[in-house]
């Protein structure tokens, strides 16, 4: 043996730091104690977590907020099964992710050993891919593919199973400069013939919609299309997932569309002679009824995956790329062909699409009543989270209502400001996100706006947060209830209020207290403001705030599952 | 429709379960699946027989393609194309038949590849209407068992130069 060897655990690490990781979040065990012993004098930042699921979530949100590939580093069989869910969230929505879980030795896999699970079986279809490393000399290889493949293209979880023994094998440290990865060409480069076309579609449009979605945060494409949409004039609705990636306070923008969209963006997808898809897949919650989605559309859809395109809907244009190149390409060609008669005219024609669109915008506003005598009213505390903070934080959330009401009345103006589990919907996302996004900025105000129920999911991680001085502040919107499964029960059906009632729950200020955490609550509205500014004064720990809201509110305007989306329920 | 869809894949462990947990995901169809090394031994040919409208095979060329695994995904449906399969039939025998059965062996232009005083088991390799034309003619003396791989495809070569 060589001098210059090194362990694999060793190697692992020096890899990361390579790579250009500063923090991983982790939780360690039998087979990943090699690393573990690594990492006691490393210089890498190491999160313990109480619970591996939150050391994912935790990652999920520093990725989210940077745009980094979080890291995860736990042990085999628990503790890789219990980062599946978080996997499958990432994997939902796209976030770059890798998930080093240690595994038995190579000479006992597949003898049902203790603490063996076959984690790459088990995560094959939520992971963008995945790796079992047999032998210490891929090791190096397949760390730097696991980090190229989960940032390139449309990003996505990457998981890396390293048996005992390959950690404790020895070779020399041979990190590679770059992949070869010849069955793995992600497109950037959008047609441009597909461009021309498509701007000969809008050009010829009157009545023009954007519909963006998370893949414009992804790309770094918020300015792009901040661009393009004002050059062109076009009324602009984002998804859950791409709230931030368009200006919450520009004239164009209408809100997010959808199941809990405005009547605004709505009305326009629904009447619209030309829909502009980017960085959007047509998600079920976003389109309703599908038949009956932008009937009178023609469709343009950027997006990197091909599989994303024609899935749901047909459309007439498709452009596979890069959305943040695409919209460049888009834009330049108005300045080059610009100012000419077809510009002009398509202005023109624009107004009285405007007026339309702002007569929409006025009508059914997003809206609630606040009683000063009466329940505190859900909305009513994310607003005046907006205000205290002037719309500058990160806001995270949990499932349900909690997120509905977050995305509906806080106005987001940058992108990675609002993180939220939207595909895969999981409870139990907010709270360890809003700790993830925390710690890479930790002079920036995070909120959780959470539910009751979502909170209690990941509570355990409050510990993590007292131990690194991590001071999120934490909104429970706390209504006792499972709000949005009540809300089905109450609209369809007959308010059999099945399950959903969680009253017997924690006093959360307690609890906050009896993990070293600040606790405080609210319960009039006129107590709302100074629980917010006095969570906003703690700069040194987790601050839990109970806000007991009306347990009877709704999220509206709603669609019904299955309906279209003008068939929307109203206030 | 049936689509005869060829796939390159990397030739590492777990690359079946890949392809394997796609369709069944995606609830899509694998009518008949066969696996074998190339001239390359990193690089494995798959032939997938699968069905569906034009947007669903769609969907399944490009969830081939986004596969890491995955080096090329092929649809020969359109294209001029060989495809054999192989069937191994056993069927019962007896004195008075065994003329018979080895005429129609004949005529398939199959072979007998083992004989007890009972039975015959006949290899055969063709398309699936041959295999299913010599599969009803030996019905009548009694199939006892039937093996059949998966369906092999080769696009055919350039007839003009």
């Amino acid at each position: 043996m060589k001098k210059t060897e090194k362990t694999g655990a060793a190697i692992f690490i020096e890899c990361l730091i390579k790579e250009g990781v500063d923090t991983v979040f982790g939780f360690p065990g039998g087979a990943v104690l090699p690393i573990y012993d690594v990492l006691y004098d490393a210089p890498l930042n190491h999160i313990l977590v109480r619970h591996e699921q939150g050391a994912v979530h935790m990652a999920d949100g520093y990725a989210r907020a940077t745009g980094r590939p979080g890291v995860v580093i736990v042990t085999s069989g628990p503790g890789a099964t219990n980062t599946v869910t978080g996997i499958a969230t990432a994997y939902m929505d796209s976030i770059p992710m890798v998930v080093f879980t240690g595994q038995v030795p190579t000479a006992l896999i597949g003898n049902d050993a203790f603490q063996e699970a076959d984690i790459v079986g088990i995560t094959r279809p939520c992971t963008k891919h995945n790796y079992l490393v047999k032998d210490i000399k891929d090791l190096q290889r397949i760390i730097k593919e696991a980090f190229y493949i989960a940032t390139t293209g449309r990003p996505g979880p990457v998981l890396v199973d390293m048996p005992k023994d390959v950690l404790n094998a020895k070779t020399e440290l041979n990190y590679p400069d770059k992949v070869e990865l010849g069955s793995y060409q992600p497109t950037y480069k959008g047609h441009s013939g597909q461009i021309k076309k498509a701007m000969d579609l809008i050009l010829a449009s009157k009545r023009p919609v954007v519909y963006a979605g998370g893949g414009v945060i992804l790309s770094g494409a918020a300015e792009e299309l901040r661009h393009f949409a004002v050059k062109l004039g076009i009324p602009t609705t984002t998804t859950l997932m791409g709230l931030g990636g368009f200006p919450g306070t520009h004239p164009l923008f209408m809100g997010m569309l959808g199941m809990h969209g405005t009547y605004c963006a709505n009305m326009a997808v629904m009447n619209t002679d030309c829909l502009i898809a980017i960085g959007a897949r047509f998600d079920d919650r976003v389109t309703g009824k599908i038949d009956e989605f932008a009937p009178y559309a023609k469709i343009i859809h950027v997006d990197i995956d091909p599989t994303s395109i024609s899935k749901n809907v047909k459309v007439d244009v498709p452009i596979v790329g890069d959305v943040k190149g695409v919209l460049k390409e888009m834009t330049r060609g108005m300045s080059l062909g610009g100012g000419g008669g077809a510009f002009n005219s398509y202005k023109k024609e624009l107004e009285g699409w405007h007026k339309q669109v702002n007569a929409w915008a006025n009508t059914h506003t997003l809206s609630y009543k606040q009683d000063a005598g009466g329940k505190i009213k859900p909305q009513f505390v994310v607003e005046k989270i907006y205000e205290a903070t002037k719309g500058d934080a990160i806001i995270t959330t949990e499932v349900g209502q909690n997120q509905m009401w977050a995305a509906q009345f806080f106005k987001y103006d940058r992108p990675r400001t609002f993180l939220t589990s939207g595909g895969l919907g999981t409870m139990g996302f907010g709270f360890p996100a809003a700790i993830g996004a925390q710690i890479a900025f930790p002079k920036k105000t995070v909120f959780g706006i959470a539910g009751d129920g979502s909170i209690q999911m990941n509570i355990q991680e409050l510990a993590t947060a007292v131990q690194y001085k991590v001071p999120v502040k934490i909104a429970i919107l706390n209504n006792m209830m499972l709000g949005m499964v009540r809300q089905w029960q109450e609209f369809f059906y007959d308010k059999r209020y099945s399950h959903t009632c969680v009253s017997v729950a924690p006093d959360f200020v307690k609890l906050a207290e009896a993990y070293g955490a600040v606790g405080l609550r609210a319960t009039r509205p006129g107590e709302v403001v100074p629980v917010i500014k006095e969570a906003m004064k703690v700069k040194d720990r987790p601050v839990i705030m109970d806000f007991k809201v009306d347990p009877f509110e709704n999220v509206y305007p709603m669609v019904p599952s299955g309906q279209p989306l003008n068939k929307m329920l109203i206030v | 429709m049936r689509h005869t869809i060829s796939v390159l894949v990397s030739n590492e462990f777990g690359v079946l379960s890949r392809i394997s947990g796609l369709f069944s995901g995606r609830g899509f169809n694998i009518e008949s699946l066969s696996v074998a090394e190339t001239l390359d031994p990193l690089v494995s040919r798959m032939t997938i027989v699968t069905s569906g409208d034009d947007n669903i095979l769609e969907q399944i060329s490009k969830h081939l393609n986004k596969l890491i695994s995955v080096i090329k995904v092929q649809d020969f449906t359109s294209e001029d194309h060989i495809e054999r399969e192989l069937a191994l039939i056993k069927v019962s025998s007896n004195a008075a038949n065994r003329a018979e059965i080895l005429s129609i062996v004949d005529i398939f232009r199959a072979k007998v590849v083992d004989v007890s005083p009972k039975t015959y088991t006949v290899e055969i390799t063709g398309d699936e209407e041959k295999i299913g034309a010599i599969i009803e003619l030996m019905r009548p003396f009694g199939i006892k068992e039937i093996v059949r791989t998966g369906r092999a495809a080769m696009a055919r070569s350039l007839k003009q130069r």
